[in-house]
């Protein structure tokens, strides 16, 4: 892992982040955040979800502006209010959700928007498809430039990605979690182009949840943690253990108020559940309980919960609601049995954002509401409505404004009022606590408590795993779409529950 | 303080309403170029002359309002109307002929709903296809010929439906104020009302807060075929005859009406008020020019200015709000 550079080149950053500050709104997602990036070195960013890698990585190719801070590049200041000026400057970013147009050919894309031109003005195709290749040779990858993108695999897209910010002459390439959705020999295949690309000089910049990787692939780490820079040194003198912690390593103190259970009967078993993203999940859960749910961004619990409350159709296995066995085809299905998701995205499938904060609010308990014909009782909606705002404390100056208009906290704690408002008996929370500030975090956790006081049995979602240790009675890690771990509240620590999620998600090690 | 309240109303029903705003200003002016304009029987004849065009345009805000929307409607006044032209002649009742009318108009929208919620094909491809389907069908139904309603009491009874007066004011302007409530108490006093916005304004959400969806999207075509059945009976009683060629391009002008009513193409936003508001700037405008003398030609090009001009006033103060 030896530089080419000599050794003053490699003592100057290329790029220096300094003082990085971002905030949306009232949440602060980025705080005085230093980085350097050096020529010839890949660097790893590590961090929690929602530890604000993303968003630093959006700053640093023109895609948000910071707040504070400034930004260096070759020790001359720059400013970058669109990705296109970033682009110019020579930084490319290869996000988590690929940018390509799948009906053109990958050559097309490569050079999408910047095509070559004949004397006559039209497409040079000859030069842009001759140009592709030698690209895509460079790569060492064996892609046809005229073959649609949709007919490539996942790597091969990345490829073509990283093709295309190499035609672009970027010195600094940045990857969102390139091999998340790469089978093990394309993930080979990208790691040998890193090498290639790091030989050549390039800065990389690598974000990734799987550990392995970071030691394999990198030559510095830098962690982040709730928006802040914990650690940047080289990965020789860094392991996994530490690493770990110093990504969650957080005080628990009494942020979680936890109340121990007074578990009824078991009203949720689940045997062998397989639909798309879940390969084999068994659980039981009972009432009063809350039963944690931890691991990775796409390790299947989002579409766990989608199967099971009838959003998606289950490939096989079986599903018990208070022991009578149900096939749910649509989440109506699941409301009339009494189970509720309150999905993670509530901007996307949550609350319709456009509509008033009432209007929602009463959206699923609706026929509760109303007489015959489907009239609904006015009177009798609005003193529910009115009942679940004080109750949930949500700050609003009128029930007929648009949910919109409602901090992150607030518009939760509505998409939350709108599930439990027909009463339901279980209640699937998928990450009930994103874009929330603290404030409101509490406030959410203690109506957890509340739920379980209730005796309603609680499926809690959480990528944060202070959060998951801090609530649950009992925590299942899954991976894969495989439960990789189950934990008392005891034996739970956040150092068990990611190995138990990172381990079994490396490549080299399944 | 009443008079207050009373005025602060009017003036909150300006602001919200735009097209409002824009069917006062035309009555005025119009007013005040023509003598004619504002008189007891053009008003009426206004009202009646806007009285189709709003029926059908109120049945597809409801389509409008889940985000989709219906090419559909005149094909299928024509061919519900021709039903009832040949039910009549046969010597049906109203009470017989008119229902019946109106459900084969529902059955037209529900197989385009069919497919759009079952089928999943985008709503503008699946209604071009009932329009021209439709279409063909009146042709083959009717042979190209007008049918008559022909003679004698029944047809007498079904002609009052276009043509007849109840206390000086046509019977038209009865069923379109009749259709408007029953709208407005539908959409904003059922579940079902409720549903549709949430399927407009976000279907996912919709469906996770337990709406059948498709079910929802069925009846919305279905209730548009219906008006549009009713606005086909209405125009077939006045005409004492069913045209193959009824209802062309009716469709583009309800389709104004709701837009310039402010009801979102996107769905999820907008009112039945604004829709016969809608249809109401459209009818004075053209008896506006029709009085002034404009030809006809002209009306269309005043028309797709004012549509316009809606539209961008509605599309501003939305972004800017």
């Amino acid at each position: 892992m030896t530089s080419t550079e000599t050794p003053i080149e490699a003592a100057l950053p290329r790029m220096a982040l300094q003082g990085i500050g971002k905030s949306f709104g009232a949440v602060t997602v980025l705080q005085d955040v230093d980085l350097d990036l050096y020529a010839g070195h890949v660097l790893a960013l590590a961090g929690e979800n929602g530890a604000g890698k993303s968003t630093l990585m959006k700053v640093l190719s023109g895609v948000h502006q910071a707040d504070a801070g400034a930004i260096r590049l070759h020790g001359r200041e720059v400013r970058f209010t669109t990705p296109r000026q970033a682009m110019d400057a020579g930084i490319a970013i290869i996000h988590q959700e690929l940018n390509l147009v799948p009906t053109l050919s990958a050559g097309e894309n490569i050079f999408l928007g910047r095509e070559p031109l004949t004397p006559w003005g039209s497409v040079d195709w000859r030069r842009l498809f001759r140009e592709a290749t030698a690209l895509l040779e460079e790569l060492e990858q064996p892609i046809d430039p005229r073959a649609p993108v949709s007919e490539l695999s996942i790597g091969q897209q990345q490829m073509v990605e990283i093709a295309r910010a190499l035609s672009l002459d970027a010195e600094i390439i940045v990857m969102d979690e390139p091999t998340d959705a790469l089978t093990d020999v394309e993930t080979a295949v990208l790691e040998r182009v890193v090498a290639t690309l790091r030989a050549a000089g390039k800065s990389l910049v690598l974000i990734t949840h799987r550990l392995a990787e970071i030691f394999r692939m990198c030559d510095d780490v830098a962690v982040l943690r709730d928006g802040r820079l914990v650690h940047q040194g080289p990965t020789a003198e860094s392991n996994e253990d530490r690493l770990i912690q110093q990504m969650v390593g957080r005080e628990l103190a009494d942020r979680y108020p936890y109340e121990p259970p007074e578990a009824g009967d078991v009203v949720l078993e689940v045997e062998h559940l397989v639909a798309p993203g879940v390969e084999d999940v068994s659980f039981t859960a009972r009432a009063g309980e809350v039963l944690g749910f931890g691991g990775l961004m796409g390790a299947g619990r989002t579409e766990m919960c989608r199967a099971l409350c009838g959003d998606v159709a289950r490939r096989a296995g079986r599903v018990r609601v208070k022991g009578r066995e149900v096939r749910f085809t649509s989440p109506r299905q699941g409301l009339e049995a009494g189970l509720v998701y309150v999905p993670e995205d509530r901007k996307q499938s949550g609350l319709v954002l456009e509509h008033s904060v009432a209007d929602n609010m009463s959206l699923t308990a609706l026929p509760a509401f109303c007489g015959p014909l489907g009239v609904i009782r006015h009177g009798r909606e609005a003193s529910a409505i009115a009942h679940y705002i004080e109750a949930f404390r949500i700050k609003l100056s009128d029930a007929g404004q648009p949910v919109k208009t409602l901090s992150g906290g607030n518009q939760q704690k509505v998409s939350l009022a709108k599930a439990l408002m027909p009463e339901p008996e279980i209640v699937i929370l998928d990450e009930p606590t994103r874009g929330v500030d603290v404030g409101a975090k509490r406030e959410i956790y203690l109506l957890i408590n509340r739920l379980k006081r209730e005796g309603k049995c609680v499926l809690l979602i959480s990528s944060e795993m202070p959060e998951l240790i801090g609530l649950s009675d009992r925590i299942l890690v899954l991976a894969n779409g495989h439960i990789s771990g189950e934990f008392t509240r005891d034996e739970a620590t956040q150092e068990k529950i990611m190995t138990a999620a990172a381990h079994v998600a490396t490549p080299m090690e399944t | 303080m009443t008079a207050i309240t009373m005025n602060r109303s009017a003036v909150r029903l300006l602001i919200d309403n735009k097209a409002f705003l824009a069917l006062v200003l035309l009555v005025v002016v119009s007013a005040a170029m023509s003598d004619n304009f504002l008189t007891g029987d053009n008003l009426l004849n206004v009202l009646r002359q806007t009285s189709i065009n709003a029926i059908i345009a109120m049945g597809v805000t409801f389509v409008i309002l889940t985000a989709g929307i219906d090419l559909s409607v005149g094909a299928v006044l024509a061919l519900s109307g021709a039903f009832a032209a040949s039910m009549t002649a046969s010597g049906l009742a109203p009470w017989i002929s008119v229902p019946g009318s109106i459900a084969a108009g529902a059955a037209m929208g529900m197989v385009s709903g069919l497919f759009v919620a079952f089928g999943r094909i985008q709503a503008f491809v699946v209604t071009l296809v009932a329009m021209t389907v439709v279409r063909g069908a009146t042709l083959v139904y009717t042979d190209g010929r007008p049918i008559s309603i022909g003679g004698g009491d029944v047809a007498d009874a079904f002609w009052q439906l276009g043509g007849g007066y109840w206390m000086g004011i046509p019977i038209p302007i009865y069923l379109m104020f009749f259709v408007f409530v029953l709208c407005w108490a539908v959409l904003h006093h059922t579940r079902f009302g409720r549903h549709v916005y949430a399927v407009g304004g976000n279907e996912q959400v919709a469906r996770l807060s337990g709406i059948n969806v498709n079910r929802i999207k069925v009846s919305v075509y279905a209730i548009a075929g219906a008006c549009a059945a009713l606005a086909g009976v209405v125009l077939t009683a006045r005409l004492g005859s069913a045209q193959p060629n009824a209802g062309m391009t009716y469709e583009l002008d309800a389709i104004a009406a709701v837009v310039i009513g402010g009801t979102s193409l996107m769905g999820g936003r907008g009112r039945i008020f604004g829709t016969l508001v809608g249809a109401l700037v459209i009818g004075v405008l053209n008896n506006a020019l029709n009085i002034l003398g404009v030809s006809s030609y002209f009306q269309m090009i005043a028309k797709g200015a004012v549509i316009l001009l809606a539209v961008l006033i509605d599309s501003r103060s939305q972004s800017s709000s």
